[in-house]
């Protein structure tokens, strides 16, 4: 249940949208990789809300992060 | 190719070009893979030589969006990383409306009564109870029919977005602002 209340209220606070979380994902993925999730929030405000609140989003992000840390490693 | 020469050789001409391009398709087929083969165990259903048509597609499309975007890549990234992006999109919308292509959306802007059913359920904790009561209230008065189908669908009922957005001839982006919309006015009202 309480993940049903949380996919109808949302996040919280501001958020970016479908559009521009896809312009910035290949930034925000370098920064959480180089730099750490806090570096990654503090470029990026708003994006960690939306991937919270947007799960095709939150999906295409954990991908892109997976496929380059394998890339890295 | 290191990723910024990879850049360089495809804003270029000739057979570095070339080269650079079919370097570029590699990659994003690669990228391609990656995401049917995460999504593998979700879609036992399909054959497999379905799924690498898919990754292909996937790739050749991306392929396309990247070199007619080449023009908007900033370096805020590393151009494999940016490139990397227009191939799992690829890839997972298509995973996605495959996923669901035999599944019918029924789209019923009354269906909110179901979730009051359950805001009475035993099982439920009395305080969460409370607040999907207060949900149930502003999304019975406090949205629209179409907001009401469109936060129904995706936060309920689980249908993907891209795959709504095919339905319903809109985008994602569209869609995502009429649930952004939706969402507001709900916890306004439970604020209330």
């Amino acid at each position: 249940m309480n993940d049903t209340l949380k996919r109808l209220l949302g996040p919280e606070g501001p958020e970016i949208g479908c559009d521009e979380c896809f312009e910035r994902l290949d930034e925000y993925v370098d920064a959480e990789l180089e730099a750490g999730p806090a570096a990654a929030d503090a470029a990026i405000p708003g994006m960690a809300e939306h991937l919270d609140g947007c799960p095709a989003c939150a999906e295409d992000h954990r991908s892109l992060r997976e496929l380059v840390a394998a890339e890295d490693s | 190719m290191e990723s910024l020469d990879m850049h360089t050789a495809l804003c270029g001409t000739g057979p570095r070009r070339e080269d650079a391009v079919r370097e570029l398709h590699a990659l994003l087929l690669r990228a391609a893979r990656f995401e049917v083969g995460r999504r593998r165990a979700a879609l036992s259903h399909v054959r497999g030589e379905e799924l690498d048509d898919i990754a292909m597609q996937a790739a050749d499309d991306a392929l396309m969006a990247v070199l007619r975007k080449l023009d908007t890549y900033r370096g805020q990234s590393r151009f494999t990383t940016w490139a990397y992006k227009f191939a799992l999109l690829e890839a997972g919308v298509r995973l996605r409306r495959r996923a669901w292509q035999e599944r019918e959306v029924v789209l019923e802007p009354d269906s909110w009564t179901a979730l009051a059913e359950r805001a009475q359920g035993p099982a439920e904790q009395a305080e969460s109870s409370e607040l999907l009561a207060s949900i149930v209230e502003a999304i019975r008065d406090d949205i629209s029919p179409h907001q009401r189908c469109v936060l129904l669908a995706l936060a309920v009922d689980g249908v993907p977005i891209d795959v709504l957005a095919e339905r319903l001839g809109t985008t994602r982006g569209a869609l995502y602002k009429t649930l952004h919309d939706a969402r507001r006015k709900l916890r306004a009202g439970v604020n209330r």
